[in-house]
């Protein structure tokens, strides 16, 4: 487990945007999801159940994601969720905007600053 | 899922949600245990992670979006359970929300139909009402909107161009022959000018209205309402194009008016063209005020703007006549406004009433919930030290007056539906031009009224239950029970106002009951016991000479005055009680013309028979009573009353003035008459209720045509003489019909159905609320004695009488009732001003009705209070003490 001081907050939306990126990779149940985002960031990341389970819940209302009951590699049932049509066009417009806004900021606050390092 | 699937799916997504995290979870463990770490040490980090499940859960359940609903359901349940369990209390509860609500919407109903719903007339929005206004009348709705004069309308119409269009119309009545053998009768008429249906845009439902080339003297078409064909013709279309008998003229039928047109009132059976049987004389008359104009507004252009030259043109008119009450101005009156009249006074007063009763049904569902809230003190400050929140419990609480009042509004409205109808058929004066009937707006209206009330009973109680702080609460032991004495006050607070509107609402109902009994035995100023009336006209086409007119009414009299059992018989065209009927203005010849400016002066104009004042016991003052020689061409002879000869003949000898009067109102008249005085008269009452106007008797033997009113003196039962004295009029003339057939007091009954009805609707509402005040002194007394148990029990071990613990107890129920008292009596004689000039006889500050309001409420307060006080004074003080 990492240190408190290691990990950070995600902006507001974020952790949608995330959830959807791993969805796209293929079906996947929730567990996988929070393994797959803590691997990608390495380790950076850690999502808590919590805010995965009512995210992964408001993107299916949203139809962004579909779930369905399929049995897990370790035989037990689980709830595998989907993108759907809708979501990988959501998902497209999202990573463009993300790409645009760091973009933007990175310019912004490229420069160094007087007194820092 | 959709939001409503998520609504009704709520087991499986819950089992789904569980099955889903435990998965998650069982998947944790097992990388643990596969990193090397044994399982139950697993689980626990893995749970440790994991953090509340629970808290988990409801995250996920509050991002279905459907949370709100069900905890509103969860809160419906609960509160439904909780009034099932006081199965006496919700019934009460909701019957007074029913009765307060069912009121309130059968009064908002016909309030609706009468003053707001415009008339089903074509852009009913830029229709108006204009009348003459004589400047300087008084403020009175009678005095200031004068009926217009034929000429003056011609005039309007074709010198102004403000409105669109104008129409006018007048009533009128015809004797309708039998055409197969039907029984002939009376009908009444409208005469309207050939444009009126076009102007407010009605469509006939068969045939055509109206053209101009129609609208004038001996045209020869009519149009029937739709009552009328089917009643008389039996709804069938092929009347159109044939003709009926009005008054011994045939006429034909052009066509028939829609079901729906009742304007301007249900009454009406049937419309001729405006000049078809009025003269050229009186439709050159600027001073003969017998008709009502509608306009059409322009689009574009104001009321005020378009007026304007309507103001100027009838001021010119004045102007060129200044010797005749011709007006100085005019004004406009809105086409509901016109209908409502007489109903908008005491249907504003009603609304009050009915608001007032309402207001104290709150009130007491307020207070009863205010009892109940006590009983659940512990349980609230129970809860809220549990982590509930106080919108929450207030929310709450809220539903529980919510469901009370939306049952009762239920309730209400089906009883509203029940009543409406036959309320607005006891309502005599009520126009029937709009249709009254439970719409949408309606509707809103009831379910508007039961949320304000609602939140009118539910906010208090529930703030002031949930306002404690929990741990006071949770203090309070029941041995202490002095715990809650804030809500107490508050109980009585609100049995005060309760009280004091019941005041109001009493001294109101009693004082309209006063002059409601006042008018019943108003003194007419004639012989009203044992006497007969009955109407009948006699057509100008076969009686036109005043010899046929007299010929037929002498004879008449002398058959009528054989039949056995009538004492005596008057004949004139109407009996003191029966209306205003007309008025006509007159100068004294003996006098001084009149000052430029001054009114002229104005009287009744009735005609009497020699035998009329006789028989109907009109006392004489001086002079003499007509005779049969009153009939000579050219020796005018007139009758006036003792206030006519005080207020225009102050100080003199009437007999022997004589009155200038333009007659010519009368068609075989000169159009100016001298008439000699030679007889002054007692003063009678035109109508219950108004005060007596100087009047002038013309003798009926001038060969009257204005329609003639008989008044048959009995020995006994007068009904039993209407047969024998209707086929006498049938056997002289069998097509004439007759009307209006009552005893005389029947007929002054009749006016005053709607002062009964105002009356008797007020007391009920003050009776409810008397009952309902008592209900809620009752339930405070008994709850305060419950309380005091202990207290009055221990005062009593230590030797406390019994009649001590009565009064006391007594005493702390009845200072809330006589505090609402003194209000109310404070209250009552603000409120009563604004009605006052419904009052007949009665001054505001009434001795009598106020010292009966205040006997019964004590009576009715003492009696609420008198059980919880007896029970209390009854208290074995070992039972008392043992009670915790």
């Amino acid at each position: 487990m990492k240190e408190a001081d290691d990990k950070f907050d995600l902006p507001q939306g974020t952790l949608d945007l995330l959830i959807m990126r791993v969805v796209a990779l293929g079906p996947i149940h929730g567990y996988a999801i929070a393994q797959r985002i803590q691997q990608m960031s390495r380790e950076a990341l850690q999502v808590q159940q919590g805010s995965l389970y009512p995210a992964l819940h408001r993107l299916e209302y949203k139809k962004l994601l579909t779930a369905a009951w399929r049995s897990s590699e370790t035989g037990r049932e689980a709830k595998y969720y989907e993108l759907t049509a809708k979501g990988r066009v959501h998902l497209k417009a999202e990573t463009e905007n993300w790409k645009r806004l760091t973009n933007v900021v990175g310019l912004i606050l490229k420069g160094t600053l007087e007194g820092m390092s | 899922m959709s939001w409503i699937g998520r609504l009704f799916f709520r087991k499986r997504m819950e089992a789904e949600l569980d099955k889903e995290l435990r998965f998650h979870f069982e998947a944790q463990v097992a990388d643990k245990v596969r990193s090397g770490i044994p399982e139950r040490e697993a689980r626990r980090h893995a749970r440790l992670e994991f953090g509340g499940i629970e808290q988990i859960k409801e995250d996920c359940r509050e991002s279905r979006g459907t949370l709100w609903v069900e905890s509103l359901l969860r809160d419906l349940r609960f509160s439904v359970r909780r009034l099932l369990r006081t199965p006496g209390f919700t019934i009460i509860s909701v019957a007074v929300m029913a009765l307060c609500i069912g009121a309130a919407t059968s009064l908002f109903t016909i309030a609706r139909s009468v003053l707001l719903r415009p008339l089903p007339f074509r852009d009913p929005g830029h229709l108006v009402m204009v009348y003459e206004h004589r400047r300087g009348a008084a403020a009175d709705p009678d005095s200031t909107y004068t009926w217009v004069a034929a000429a003056d309308y011609y005039d309007w119409r074709s010198r102004t161009h403000g409105f669109e269009d104008m129409a006018m119309l007048t009533y009128g009545g015809f004797n309708l022959a039998g055409e197969r053998g039907e029984l002939p009768e009376q009908v009444q008429a409208i005469a309207a000018s050939w444009n009126w249906f076009r102007l407010v845009g009605v469509q006939p439902a068969l045939g055509r209205t109206f053209t101009e080339s129609e609208d004038h003297r001996g045209s020869t078409v009519v149009m029937l309402t739709w009552s009328l064909f089917q009643r008389r013709f039996g709804g069938d279309a092929k009347i159109v194009g044939r003709q009926i008998h009005l008054n011994g003229t045939p006429l034909t039928v052009v066509g028939v008016l829609p079901s729906w047109f009742t304007y301007p009132n249900a009454g009406i059976q049937l419309w001729v063209p405006y000049q078809a049987f009025s003269t050229p004389e009186l439709l050159a008359h600027h001073d003969w005020h017998q008709s009502q104009v509608i306009a059409r507004l322009r689009p574009d252009v104001s009321l005020a703007s378009a007026l304007e030259p309507v103001r100027a043109a009838q001021y010119q008119l004045h102007l060129r006549y200044p010797n005749d009450p011709v007006s100085d101005d005019v004004i406009p009156r809105s086409l509901n406004e016109d209908l409502a009249g007489n109903v908008k006074k005491p249907l504003d007063l009603m609304l009050c009433a009915v608001g007032c009763m309402l207001l104290i049904g709150c009130l007491n569902v307020s207070n009863l919930l205010v009892a109940r809230g006590m009983a659940r003190q512990k349980e609230v400050a129970i809860r809220s030290a549990l982590g509930a929140q106080r919108a929450t419990l207030i929310r709450e609480q809220l539903t529980e007056s919510v469901l009370i009042c939306a049952a009762g509004g239920l309730a209400g409205i089906f009883l509203s539906m029940l009543a409406t109808r036959s309320l607005a058929h006891a309502w005599k004066g009520l126009p029937t031009a709009q249709g009254i009937y439970i719409d949408g707006d309606v509707i809103a209206f009831a379910c508007a009224v039961v949320f304000t009330a609602a939140l009118m009973a539910g906010l208090l109680p529930a703030v002031s239950a949930t306002r404690k702080r929990m741990i006071n609460a949770l203090q309070i032991s029941a041995r202490t029970g002095g715990g809650s004495v804030s809500r107490t006050v508050l109980r009585k607070w609100l049995l005060t106002a309760e009280i004091g509107i019941t005041v109001v609402l009493l001294v109101a109902a009693g004082l309209l009951l006063k002059s409601f009994l006042r008018l019943r035995s108003a003194d007419v100023g004639c012989v009203t016991q044992n006497t007969l009336t009955l109407n009948y006209g006699l057509p100008g086409k076969k009686y036109d000479t005043p010899e046929k007119v007299n010929a037929f009414n002498e004879t008449l009299l002398e058959r009528v005055r054989a039949l056995p059992g009538v004492r005596a018989v008057a004949l004139g065209n109407t009996v003191p009680g029966a209306g205003y009927w007309g008025d006509c203005v007159f100068t004294v010849k003996e006098h001084p013309p009149l000052m430029p400016g001054e009114n002229m002066p104005d009287a009744l104009i009735r005609w009497a028979d020699p035998g009329y004042f006789t028989a109907l016991g009109i006392p004489l003052v001086s002079g003499r009573f007509f005779t049969s020689n009153d009939r000579v061409a050219g020796s005018y002879k007139v009758i006036v009353s003792r206030q006519l000869a005080h207020q225009y003949l102050p100080g003199e000898n009437p007999i022997g003035r004589t009155l200038h009067v333009p007659a010519h109102f009368q068609p075989a008249m000169p159009s100016e008459v001298d008439y000699e005085i030679v007889g002054v008269v007692g003063d009678t009452l035109y109508q219950v209720g108004k005060g007596p106007k100087p009047t002038m008797y013309f003798p009926m033997l001038e060969g009257d045509q204005n329609g003639e009113m008989l008044a048959v003196r009995t020995a006994s039962d007068p009904l039993q003489t209407s047969i024998p004295v209707q086929k006498q009029i049938a056997s002289l003339d069998p097509e004439l019909p007759v009307s209006n057939v009552l005893t005389m007091d029947q007929m002054i009954g009749k006016s005053l159905v709607d002062a009964n009805l105002t009356a008797s609707l007020v007391l009920a509402f003050a009776i409810l609320s008397l009952l309902l005040a008592a209900v809620g002194l009752y339930g405070v007394l008994s709850y305060l004695t419950a309380q005091r148990t202990t207290e009055l029990g221990i005062r009593m071990a230590l030797g406390a009488q019994r009649g001590w613990v009565l009064r006391l107890m007594l005493a702390d129920g009845l200072r809330p009732a006589l505090f609402g008292l003194g209000l109310g009596l404070v209250g009552s004689v603000a409120a009563t001003r604004i009605f006052q000039s419904m009052l007949f006889g009665s001054k505001p500050l009434d001795l009598t009705v106020l010292s009966a309001v205040i006997a019964t409420l004590l009576a009715v307060a003492i009696l609420a209070c008198l059980a919880p006080a007896w029970r209390a004074s009854r208290l074995d003080p070992m039972q008392a003490l043992r009670t915790e």
